[in-house]
Formats: C-alpha cells, sequence, structure tokens
C-alpha cells in the first residue's frame, strides 16, 4: 500500500464579496444610450428609491475573487467516487460546441432556423429510445428530481384522462429509491407508500402484494440500489402493478451498473428517466444545469410534457399541446437545459454502443475491485453482509463498527479524507438504513491510480481513527478553512442566507473583526 | 468479454487490457460476464443496443457536431425575448462559470467547497440586496418553478384553496405554474383563478381582482414587468388588498429592471421569485432558466421553502464559512414529508449571476436599467412608426412592448417569416395565447440593441407589412 499524498488547499481567507472593493469603483460598464432621462418611463410608485447596496469593484478584482473561490473549492480537482451521481469526466469538446453553436439560441424561434438543435435532439431521443425501449423522451426536466417529478404528472394526467384519479391517489416506492421518487409523487398530490426491506437486500414480494390496490396509481422505483443490489423479481413486481391498474417507473439513476445490459421496457416498465448530467457525462455544474431526460410507452406519449421533437425525413418540427391535448403541458418552461443535451448527445456519439457496454462492464469491474480492497480496512463493513453475489456498480459500506470502536462517525471522515485531496464520500439518502454508510462509486474513467488512492486514503483515515482519533475529530487540517459549526444553523436567530441577515443577527462580530 | 480484443478508448482510464486483467485476477473473475450474476438471464438484453456507429475520434465528433448544428440560421440581430433574453454576458462570468472547479463540482463538504458555497452565499447575498430582501432560497429550475413553488409555500401557511393568477401571465410560465397547481381529484391541489386583465393598460383589473379576492385565496401572484413588459401601477394597490384579505402576495421579477424599479418587496410582496437568466446567464436555447425565491426573514417563510438553503457560519478561530440550513424540511432530508421536492437545479448559473452581480455594482444596475428603458422605448417609436404598426400599452414599459400589427391585415408569423429574410428575428407571437390583442408581437430590445439593429428593424418591418 503505497502513502498518502502531501496536500494543502490553497488558502485564500477570501473575503465576502460584500465587504470588498471601493464606492464608485466599476466592475462592468453598460452600454450608454442617447435617450436622455428615462425615469419618466417608470410610474412613481414603481421607481427605485436608493441604489442597491452592492459591493464596488473592478473588474480585475472579480475576476481575481472568484479565481480564488474556484482554487478554494476542490471539485474534481482531485480524486471524487461520490456514490450515486456516477462521477465522471465531461469532455471537453462539448464546452466549446455549446459555446459556439447553443449559447446564443433562442427557445422561441422559428423551427426552419433550429434545425440542427432539433436534429441532435432528435438523435439523442432515439438513442435513449433504444437503450430503454422506450417510445418517446422528453429532456424539458432540470434534473433527475424533476423527471421524477415529470413521471408523477405524467401519470396524474393517464389517470385523470380515464376518470379513475380520485380512486388511484397512491404511489408506491421503495424506502431505498431515491428520495426525490417519494417527494414529488406527493408534491403531484399522491400519497406514497413505502415498502421496507427485507432479508434479501430488496422489500419482499409480499409487501408489494400487500401494497397494491384499486387505490395504487403507479410504482416509483430504482434497480439496482445505491447499494448495488439488483432486484431480481422486478418483472413480477411490475407485472403486479400492472395487475393492480397502476403504471411502473424506473428510476435509472443507476444506470452506469445496466445500460446495454437490460431494457426497462423490456422489463415491463411504462416509463423510465435518465440523468445526462451523471451517465451520459455532461457537466454536473455543482448542481446543475442539469437533465432529466424522460422517456415512456406509447400508451402514455399523449400525456408527456410537450413540446417534443418530431422528425420528417431531413426536417424537424416541435410538437406543442395545440396538437396534444391530454399533454400535462410543461414541467418547466422551453425545451430543457439544451447545452447539457448536445453535450451527452456528443459523449454517447464518441462512446458508441459498444462503448457503453464497455463502460458498463468497466464501472461494474472497478467496484468489484475496489470491494475487495475496502473490506481490508478495520472497522469497514459491507450492508447486507450475508448476500455474496457481486455488486454492481456502486456497494453501500458501514463504518458502524469503526464509529462503535473510536467514536468517529462518517462525518468526521469525510473531512479528514478531504485533507489529503480527494472528495468527501457520499454516504446515504435518508434514512440510513447502516449505521454510518459511505457509498464510493468508481465509474469508467477513473484510473485504476486513482482507486487505490482513494482507498489508501479512507484506509489511512481509519487506521488514525484507532491510533489517533484526535487528528480525525478536529479535521480538516489542509483545507481552505477548518471545520464549520453548524450546531445552530437551524435557529432562526442565527441562520443568516445572507450578508443582510448575517449583518443584523452576527454584526458584532464583524465590529471585532474589524476592529469598529 | 474477449480482453485480448479490447480497445482502449480515450475516455476510459481502465479500458486497456493489462489493468482489465489486472482487476479481473484481483476480484477472482474469469469474465466481467460474471459480475452481473445478480440480473437474472430472462432480463438481459442480447447484443448491444442498435446505435449509431461510435465517433471516437474528438476530431471525427467535432466534425460532425460542427456540420449537425451548422444547420441552425443565425441572425443578424433577434428581438425574441418572453422570459429569456438576449443580454450581454461579460467575458470573466463565462470564465469563472468554465472553471473546471465549478463546471464539474459535485457537492463537498463546507470546508473542501468553501469557495462553491461563498459563491453561492454571494448570490444570495447580492441578489437580496436587489430585491432588499433578507432571505434566499439556492436556486431553483427556472422562474415557473420557483412561482409554483411559492403558491405552495403559501397555500402550506394560511391552508386556503385559491391562488390568483394574472391574464397576461407569460403562456409558458402559466403551463408550469398549472402543473404545480395539480388536479381537483387529489387531496394537494390549488385552484388557479385568473385576474383580467385591463387591456387598455396592460395591467391587471382591480376591479376583477377585488371581485375575485375572498378568504378562500391563498395568495395573489403579479409580475413586475408584467410579461407584457408593462409596469404593474396597480401592484401596490393589489398588494395591499390582498393583505387584507389575509393572502400571501407574491410577485415576479425580472431582477436587471431593480436598478431602476423598486423590488416588489418594497410595495407589499412577501415572496418575491423570478429569473436570473437575465444576470449573466446565455439563453442557451431556453437552457439558462433557471429561478430564484426570496422573501422577509421571517421564520413562518423560512419553514416553507423547498429549496436548499445556504447559511453562513463560523470555525471555531471565528472565520466565515458556510454551512446548509433548514435541511431537514427538503427531500433529502424528509423524502415526502419535505416541502415539496429538490434535487439538482441550476447552482452553476447561481454563480454566474453572483459574478455579473458583483461586476455591475450599484451604478450599473441602475445604468443598464436606463439603457434598457431607453431602447425599448426608441425601439417602440421606430416600430410605431411603420405604417399600420401601432404599439399597445403606450410609454412605461420595460425591455419589451406589444407590437399591434392587426392594421396591416397581415399574421405575425408572415411577417416574422418576412423579417427573417433581412436577417431579422421579430418578436414572440401573441397571437394563439392572446386572441384580446389579435396579431400582435412582444418585441425585446435590451442594452445589447444598437441604434443599427433598431433601424434595421424599423426598415425591414416596413417592407414586411407591406
Amino acid at each position: 500500500m503505497s502513502g498518502v499524498r502531501k496536500y494543502h488547499a490553497p488558502v485564500w481567507d477570501e473575503p465576502v464579496v460584500m465587504e470588498m472593493g471601493s464606492p464608485g469603483r466599476r466592475g462592468y460598464i453598460p452600454p450608454k444610450a442617447g435617450g436622455g432621462d428615462t425615469s419618466a418611463f417608470v410610474p412613481d410608485a414603481m421607481r427605485r428609491a436608493e441604489r442597491a447596496d452592492l459591493p464596488e469593484l473592478s473588474e480585475a478584482e472579480v475576476q481575481r475573487h472568484y479565481v480564488h473561490l474556484a482554487q478554494e473549492t476542490l471539485g474534481m480537482m482531485g480524486v471524487n467516487l461520490f456514490g450515486t451521481c456516477t462521477i465522471k469526466y465531461s469532455p471537453l469538446l462539448g464546452e466549446r460546441i455549446a459555446a459556439e453553436h447553443i449559447a446564443a439560441l433562442h427557445p422561441g424561434q422559428d423551427e426552419e432556423t433550429i434545425q440542427g438543435v432539433l436534429a441532435v435532439l432528435s438523435g439523442m431521443n432515439d438513442m435513449l429510445c433504444e437503450l430503454s425501449g422506450m417510445d418517446q423522451f422528453v429532456f424539458q426536466a432540470g434534473g433527475g428530481a424533476d423527471a421524477a417529478y415529470t413521471n408523477a404528472v405524467t401519470t396524474r394526467a393517464y389517470h385523470a384522462d380515464r376518470g379513475e384519479l380520485e380512486q388511484r391517489n397512491e404511489i408506491i416506492t421503495t424506502i431505498q429509491t431515491h428520495p426525490c421518487n417519494a417527494a414529488t409523487a406527493a408534491a403531484a398530490g399522491f400519497k406514497v407508500i413505502t415498502l421496507m426491506l427485507g432479508e434479501d437486500g430488496y422489500p419482499p414480494l409480499e409487501a408489494l402484494e400487500a401494497a397494491v390496490s384499486e387505490r395504487t396509481a403507479g410504482m416509483m422505483i430504482g434497480n439496482p440500489d445505491d447499494m448495488g443490489i439488483y432486484n431480481p423479481e422486478i418483472k413480477t413486481w411490475v407485472d403486479l402493478v400492472h395487475g393492480a391498474g397502476g403504471l411502473c417507473f424506473y428510476d435509472h439513476a443507476n444506470f452506469n451498473g445496466v445500460m446495454s445490459k437490460l431494457r426497462a421496457r423490456e422489463l415491463g416498465f411504462d416509463a423510465c428517466m435518465f440523468m445526462l448530467h451523471k451517465t451520459f457525462a455532461a457537466p454536473f455544474g455543482g448542481g446543475g444545469p442539469a437533465v432529466g431526460a424522460y422517456g415512456c410507452s406509447s400508451e402514455l406519449e399523449p400525456y408527456m410534457p410537450r413540446p417534443l421533437v418530431r422528425r420528417s425525413g431531413d426536417s424537424f418540427s416541435l410538437e406543442d399541446v395545440d396538437q396534444a391535448p391530454k399533454s400535462v403541458g410543461r414541467v418547466r418552461e422551453y425545451l430543457g437545459n439544451v447545452p447539457q443535451i448536445v453535450k451527452a448527445y456528443s459523449w454517447a456519439r464518441s462512446m458508441g454502443a459498444e462503448g457503453i457496454r464497455f463502460a458498463s462492464d468497466l464501472s461494474v469491474l472497478s467496484n468489484n475491485y475496489m470491494e475487495k480492497r475496502l473490506l481490508e480496512i478495520p472497522g469497514l463493513t459491507i450492508s447486507h453482509p450475508d448476500i455474496k453475489s457481486r455488486r454492481l456498480e456502486m456497494t453501500r459500506y458501514s463504518l458502524g463498527k469503526l464509529q462503535e470502536d473510536t467514536g468517529i462517525t462518517v462525518f468526521d471522515i469525510q473531512n479528514r479524507m478531504v485533507d489529503f485531496g480527494v472528495d468527501a464520500p457520499w454516504l446515504s439518502h435518508e434514512p440510513w438504513l447502516v449505521p454510518e454508510p459511505i457509498t464510493p462509486e468508481a465509474g469508467e474513467t477513473w484510473p485504476i491510480e486513482d482507486l487505490d488512492y482513494w482507498i489508501d486514503v479512507l484506509a489511512h483515515v481509519c487506521r488514525e481513527a484507532y491510533e489517533n482519533p484526535e487528528v480525525v475529530k478536529t479535521a480538516p487540517h489542509n483545507q481552505a478553512i477548518g471545520p464549520v459549526d453548524g450546531s445552530k444553523i437551524n435557529e432562526p436567530d442565527q441562520w443568516a442566507t445572507t450578508w443582510r441577515a448575517y449583518k443584523k443577527k452576527h454584526g458584532d462580530r464583524l465590529k471585532e473583526r474589524t476592529g469598529s | 468479454m474477449d480482453v485480448t480484443k479490447i480497445e482502449p478508448h480515450h475516455l476510459m482510464a481502465n479500458s486497456n487490457q493489462g489493468t482489465v486483467e489486472h482487476m479481473l485476477e484481483v476480484v477472482g473473475a474469469d469474465d466481467v460476464e460474471e459480475l452481473f450474476e445478480q440480473i437474472p438471464a430472462e432480463h438481459r438484453l442480447q447484443g448491444d443496443p442498435n446505435l449509431p456507429p461510435a465517433l471516437v475520434s474528438e476530431a471525427d465528433l467535432s466534425r460532425h457536431m460542427d456540420d449537425l448544428l451548422g444547420r441552425d440560421v443565425k441572425p443578424k440581430v433577434s428581438f425574441l425575448g418572453g422570459g429569456c433574453w438576449p443580454h450581454y454576458v461579460p467575458a470573466v462570468v463565462d470564465e469563472i462559470v468554465g472553471r473546471a472547479e465549478f463546471l464539474n463540482n459535485i457537492w463537498g463538504t463546507p470546508s473542501s467547497d468553501l469557495g462553491r458555497t461563498q459563491s453561492l452565499f454571494e448570490f444570495c447575498s447580492q441578489l437580496g440586496e436587489l430585491l432588499e430582501l433578507d432571505f434566499v432560497g439556492l436556486p431553483v429550475y427556472s422562474w415557473g418553478c420557483a412561482a409554483g413553488h411559492a403558491m405552495l409555500m403559501a397555500q402550506r401557511l394560511n391552508g386556503r384553496p385559491e391562488v390568483l393568477i394574472p391574464a397576461s401571465l407569460d403562456p409558458e410560465r402559466r403551463a408550469v405554474i398549472e402543473t404545480y397547481a395539480g388536479k381537483p381529484e387529489l387531496e394537494q391541489y390549488v385552484e388557479l383563478i385568473e385576474v383580467a386583465c385591463d387591456w387598455e393598460t396592460g395591467c391587471v383589473d382591480l376591479d376583477d381582482l377585488k371581485a375575485k379576492l375572498s378568504e378562500k385565496t391563498a395568495a395573489i401572484y403579479l409580475e413586475n414587468p408584467s410579461f407584457l413588459g408593462t409596469f404593474e401601477a396597480s401592484g401596490p394597490e393589489a398588494a395591499r388588498l390582498a393583505g387584507e384579505a389575509g393572502a400571501e402576495v407574491i410577485v415576479g421579477v425580472d431582477p436587471i429592471a431593480l436598478g431602476v424599479t423598486a423590488s416588489p418587496s418594497a410595495w407589499g410582496a412577501d415572496i418575491v421569485v423570478g429569473t436570473i437568466q437575465s444576470l449573466g446567464v446565455h439563453m442557451n436555447g431556453g437552457g439558462g432558466a433557471s429561478g430564484f425565491i426570496a422573501s422577509r426573514d421571517e421564520e413562518r417563510y423560512a419553514r416553507q421553502y423547498p429549496t436548499l438553503c445556504l447559511s453562513a457560519a463560523h470555525t471555531a478561530d471565528g472565520d466565515i464559512g458556510f454551512s446548509m440550513t433548514l435541511f431537514e424540511q427538503t427531500s433529502y432530508g424528509s423524502r415526502e414529508l419535505g416541502n415539496d421536492w429538490t434535487g439538482n437545479s441550476t447552482y452553476l448559473w447561481a454563480i454566474a449571476a453572483s459574478v455579473y452581480m458583483a461586476l455591475l455594482g450599484p451604478r450599473g444596475f441602475e445604468e443598464i436599467g436606463q439603457t434598457i428603458l431607453s431602447r425599448s422605448h426608441q425601439a417602440a417609436e421606430a416600430v410605431a412608426a411603420v405604417p399600420g404598426v401601432e404599439v399597445r400599452f403606450g410609454d412605461g414599459f420595460f425591455k419589451e412592448f406589444v407590437a399591434d400589427f392587426n392594421q396591416t391585415g397581415k399574421t405575425v408569423k408572415e411577417i416574422n417569416a418576412k423579417l427573417r429574410e433581412h436577417g431579422v428575428f421579430g418578436g414572440l407571437d401573441l397571437s394563439a395565447r392572446f386572441p384580446e390583442l389579435g396579431q400582435s408581437a412582444l418585441i425585446c430590445v435590451t442594452e445589447i440593441h444598437q441604434d443599427e439593429d433598431i433601424a434595421l428593424l424599423g426598415e425591414a418591418l416596413t417592407e414586411a407589412v407591406k
């Protein structure tokens, strides 16, 4: 085992921008118009009384401030194996393409002026249909959770059209399915039934049998789950829900483990979702802009959001709600995050079918490789140790034993790992089913050297937990800032989401700092 | 998998034969296929999916993308707006959002992502100054989504069944709001009630508002400037009436107007929503859409946010750092018991907006607002000078105005097709959604439009209506 690297994050001690600058300084000067006084154009009651209390900085100061902040961000500069997010390298070509061809496009342009971008959307649709067996995709949803919402409202429109919505007001999900499924079903107005896991790592069939009824509107489920466990009874599940009159949605957040290996539609699902900013390598952006590509069967197609791209020979058009009266309409304005769709299309074209299959092979192989090494770390165990079959692209582990032995929590571990230039591991969505969970995911882009380094760091930190727990508890030591105390952050007189609020609630600290 | 036939791929580090063999040896498998043992054979797809041939070389792929997207037609000048507008994006903004640390960021700890979280806090802080509001959530997908969430927040606050919306609402935004409102068959449902527009002024019809406000009203939703560009002069009175009726006042705003117009919070808004696309985000074919929710820093509002919320906090040494607050009330914290839902959003655009606001500063916002007012009115004059074309709602609009083509006997579609022959993209066609306006277009003029662009619009339009 090799040692851990010497690493230290840049420390700029960068002030909050609100404290910077000097009155009268300019950073960007808008064009001047020659029209004279414009104040008469704004009704008296609508005029702004005082200029906004924004910082005043020169262009270079702004550039430098935000470059410093970028440098004080680990991002993917080290090794990031953040599970459930399918961390990949995003090919840079996409940035050039998007800046050159997409940045200045307006969504309301006449179809004849956007034949190129519609061709890309159509091509992406065709590829996703081929990968999933679905009949039509829409890219409007601004992320995976928004695609889950898209399913909830499409399901709602389907049952409403059949006059059964009042009766069918329940959505079934599982405790290991991403929380957004339960949450978006509830936001769409459904009651949520959540099935708990059985001994095999997925809920027993009897639990589903007890849950389905004439009230069932649908099921929203991920497979494999975030523990890398695949529910082999999924076809029976789909049949059961269909038998009760419900619709089945496959949350393909974990598509990396099964892409090119199976098709949602062939398993019987009516709809599914892919995350183009994860599985299809569009950049993550620190939390979007993202794309939840939502696909469904031809039976559900009339209900899904519009507009949809339609192809006729070599020309493309948009079908909007005026041609689709049963459609839910919109879940978000416009066509979706077009630059991200273009980047995902470009990635899929560079991979091809063979590349995509290989990527799935490698991510599952890499995960199993990591598992071999990780399970050698004292204090670390695998979730559901009785399940002996190989996990897919991600495995959930527990540091519960380490916590019992040493008092060190996974949060401490996260804070210490970043001292070595690797991003903190993902833990688990709520609720935690195993104590002190961590969930790394290797994906297909990280070299084995990086996977090894990540494991070395975790092993080192776990060893520290036993030998020198104080250094872990007080971590991080090599980061842009020390540990932030969030213990009172939920108290109304403490939280401050803006500088205005901060000055009011913590002004005394500011006075101390400036000595005034 | 036949390891001897592996073709290494540039996007997959471990795709070389030696690494694959090594990993297989460590895991104790003869073939990768063994690792998929959990998936029953009858679930498996036979063979590879039928995708177009791979363009493995970046040079080939680059050419393919340029060829495909080269089919798009670029105008000399465009007057399309209506919720997604052409504003200038300073080069510094593009440089910062293109930084790999931000672009490829996932989600680090408060310490390892200090820079990202500080940028987001600065976004909230600067937007808070423009809005004169102390509580700003992290961004949501779009303006329409923000309005939808705000409406549900209001309903959770007072339990009332109805929300009043203006008839002049953007059809795109309205369609999103309608989705969020839900269906009457289900328990959670908001009944949307349209308040008439005074088609003489473009403002909300106050008499109609009064008639529809009641103890059933959870909230009224207004916009300033409205979708049609007009100032909602009856906004303060509408807000007062809604307050009297015990309803929440939600106001949508385009923040680039806030250098010259008062924040809605100054005239009665409880919750302010809007877009951040105008703050340094390219239109991106609509992919620049992004939204925000803000309010007074009162616990009753704070507890209803569906967004992630970021707060300043301190280290033991007294340094300012940043961490999530009110996490338990989100869908991440409480699944279906949380407020609506959250997830990946438009955080990179929040950083863009943060940089943009820092560049503009107080004077920049004032000046850009004045320039937009000036140029849009200049363009309206040019358009009104075209025979047969009228400008509706006269003076007093921001960035956008309604050009009425009814006297020309031509449809907006016909006129815009003619304009394209001159390299001009005309305004958004309002005829389908707003029959009251007949053949009318919403023309958008920002700080990027110069005298020659406005002259070209006038000339091309004169030709087009002939």
